[in-house]
């Protein structure tokens, strides 16, 4: 029987031996970068909503405070979506034909809730809590970035475990007085680093070896 | 001979059975962990018949501390007349919450200082109160905190009557209720507030604020 192969296959096979491992490695590892990449993670991707509700009109130009509608992020781990009433508190009476707001008054005559769709999320293995954060001293820009220049809300940044850790290993380089955690403009001062190890003291921040424990976060 | 190569046979089987404890792995590789099967606020779920996770309030359910309070505290009303007495302790603290919290419910339509002007009442539709207005400065407390807890209805509801004004008790406590009322009354005190009304020792500190 005659040679199948020439003699130089042999340099195919071996070659091709490491380019299946490089490919292998390759693969892996762009699975690893699509999972964390900002078009998986859609960050900075606008999310279209049933009522093309705008913060930069309530928040900016009216002025209505964050927690007139996101009642419970003082309270709760939970910063809740505004029920239906409280957008006819005023759309009882302001724009009362217009069509963006026919979900908001269908909702508000059958209760069935309007359908928002949710922006930022952690994975269930997660446990987040605003109440925390916001009572001492975390303000909701330093995660959710400039909502009140979003026409639609989009996230300005993944949720990864690194962001967490980030802040809870250095909490002095983010805290701010409790007076700005509502202002959307807050740049923090030349001085944060003293500033925040004040606050952290004032507030009674818990020292990073106990922020840092897994069961923090994974409980 | 056959036994040789069955032998071999076997032993090739072993020298790649690692590849199938590769693909075993793999199929640990799965989402249940990000999307747990228990019910996250809001969520969805297909084991209501309207979809919800998060449940109605059931009929006649009562708050855990309401039984706490009495009938006043809750309405403002005795016998179904505004009352006139704060049935909290008055303090600096509790002026400071009802200004904080002033500020962020009834500020946006009332104004800061509670003449019925602001950004939402320009812009046309609604024509909140002027809290200045002699009617409002001879109410009683309870009136106060019996509008954040009502609503005011404008109208007769035969005939194009709307509500106004929406109630405030789902969204805020009753105790930041009457912290509100306390302040709104202070509003009103310092709108009309002379120069008997300030102490003597610290009058000179007017005006060098
Ligand atoms: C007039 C009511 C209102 C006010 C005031 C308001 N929001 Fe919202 N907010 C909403 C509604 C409605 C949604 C859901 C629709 C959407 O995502 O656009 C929302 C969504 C959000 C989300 C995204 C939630 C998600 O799905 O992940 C964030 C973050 C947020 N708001 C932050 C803020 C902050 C910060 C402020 C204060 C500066 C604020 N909001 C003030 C009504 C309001
Ligand atoms: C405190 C009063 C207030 C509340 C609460 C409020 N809005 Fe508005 N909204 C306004 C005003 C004022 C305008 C601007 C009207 C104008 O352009 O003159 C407006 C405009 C809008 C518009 C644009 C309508 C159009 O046709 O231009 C939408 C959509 C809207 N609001 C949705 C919502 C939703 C959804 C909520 C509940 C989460 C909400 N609003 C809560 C006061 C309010
Ligand atoms: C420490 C970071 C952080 C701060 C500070 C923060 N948020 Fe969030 N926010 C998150 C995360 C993480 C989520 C997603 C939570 C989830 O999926 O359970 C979220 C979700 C939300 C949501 C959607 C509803 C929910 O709870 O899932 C709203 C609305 C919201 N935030 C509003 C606010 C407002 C208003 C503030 C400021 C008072 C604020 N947040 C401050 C991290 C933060
Ligand atoms: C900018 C700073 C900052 C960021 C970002 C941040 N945290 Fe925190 N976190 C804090 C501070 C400050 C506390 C308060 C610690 C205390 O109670 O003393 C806290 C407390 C907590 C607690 C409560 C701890 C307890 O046992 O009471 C949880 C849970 C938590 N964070 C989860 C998260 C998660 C999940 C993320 C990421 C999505 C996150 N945090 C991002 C600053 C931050
Ligand atoms: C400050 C909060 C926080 C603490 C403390 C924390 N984690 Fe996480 N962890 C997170 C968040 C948020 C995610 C989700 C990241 C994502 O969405 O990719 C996560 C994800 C994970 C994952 C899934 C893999 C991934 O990156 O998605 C593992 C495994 C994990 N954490 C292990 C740990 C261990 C082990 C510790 C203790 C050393 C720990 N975590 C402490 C917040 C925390
Ligand atoms: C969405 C806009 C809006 C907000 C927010 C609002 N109000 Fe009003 N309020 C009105 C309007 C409009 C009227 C006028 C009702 C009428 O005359 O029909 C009114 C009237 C009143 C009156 C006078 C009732 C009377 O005796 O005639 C009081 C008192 C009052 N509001 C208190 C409050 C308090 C306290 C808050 C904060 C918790 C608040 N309001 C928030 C719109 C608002």
């Amino acid at each position: 029987m005659g040679q199948i192969f020439p003699r130089n296959a042999n340099l195919f096979v071996r070659v091709s031996i490491f380019a299946g491992l490089l490919g292998a490695t390759t693969l892996i590892l762009l699975i690893a970068v699509f999972f964390r990449s900002n078009a998986y993670r859609q960050v900075n991707v606008a999310i279209e909503q049933p009522v093309p509700y705008s913060h930069q009109l309530h928040v900016d130009v009216l002025g209505i405070d964050c927690r007139y509608c996101h009642v419970s992020v003082e309270q709760s781990y939970f910063a809740n979506i505004p029920a239906t009433e409280t957008c006819m508190t005023c759309h009882s009476q302001i724009k009362t034909e217009s069509p963006d707001l026919a979900p908001v008054r269908a909702s508000y005559a059958s209760g069935d809730p309007v359908l928002w769709e949710k922006v930022n999320r952690v994975p269930d293995f997660v446990y987040f809590n605003h109440s925390i954060h916001v009572n001492k001293g975390v303000g909701c820009s330093t995660c959710h970035g400039r909502v009140d220049q979003m026409p639609v809300v989009w996230q300005t940044q993944a949720f990864f475990m690194g962001f967490c850790l980030d802040c809870h290993r250095n909490p002095e380089n983010y805290v701010r007085p409790l007076e700005e955690v509502y202002n959307m403009e807050y740049v923090h001062p030349a001085n944060q680093r003293e500033l925040g190890a004040q606050l952290v003291a004032q507030y009674g921040i818990m020292p990073p070896d106990q922020l840092t424990n897994c069961w923090t976060c994974h409980r | 001979m056959m036994q040789m190569q069955s032998l071999n046979r076997f032993r090739r089987f072993f020298r790649y059975s690692w590849l199938a404890l590769l693909v075993l792995l793999l199929s640990g590789c799965h989402f249940d962990m990000y999307n747990q099967p228990s019910i996250r606020t809001y969520e969805p779920s297909s084991f209501f018949e309207d979809g919800r996770g998060s449940r109605p309030n059931v009929e006649g359910a009562v708050a855990v501390n309401a039984a706490f309070y009495d009938e006043y505290f809750l309405t403002g009303l005795v016998d179904g007349v505004p009352g006139d007495e704060l049935p909290l302790e008055l303090t600096r603290e509790l002026l400071e919450r009802g200004q904080a919290q002033y500020n962020i419910w009834c500020a946006v339509c009332h104004g800061h200082a509670g003449y019925g002007v602001s950004v939402i009442a320009q812009r046309g539709g609604i024509v909140p109160a002027n809290f200045h207005q002699q009617r409002l400065r001879d109410a009683s407390l309870g009136h106060f905190f019996n509008i954040m807890t009502v609503g005011v209805y404008r109208g007769d509801p035969e005939q194009d009557g709307f509500r106004s004004m929406y109630s405030y008790a789902s969204r805020i406590s009753a105790e930041d209720r009457w912290a509100i009322a306390a302040y709104i009354r202070a509003l009103q005190l310092s709108q009309n507030a002379t120069i008997d009304d300030v102490p003597q020792d610290r009058r000179g500190n007017l005006g060098n604020n």
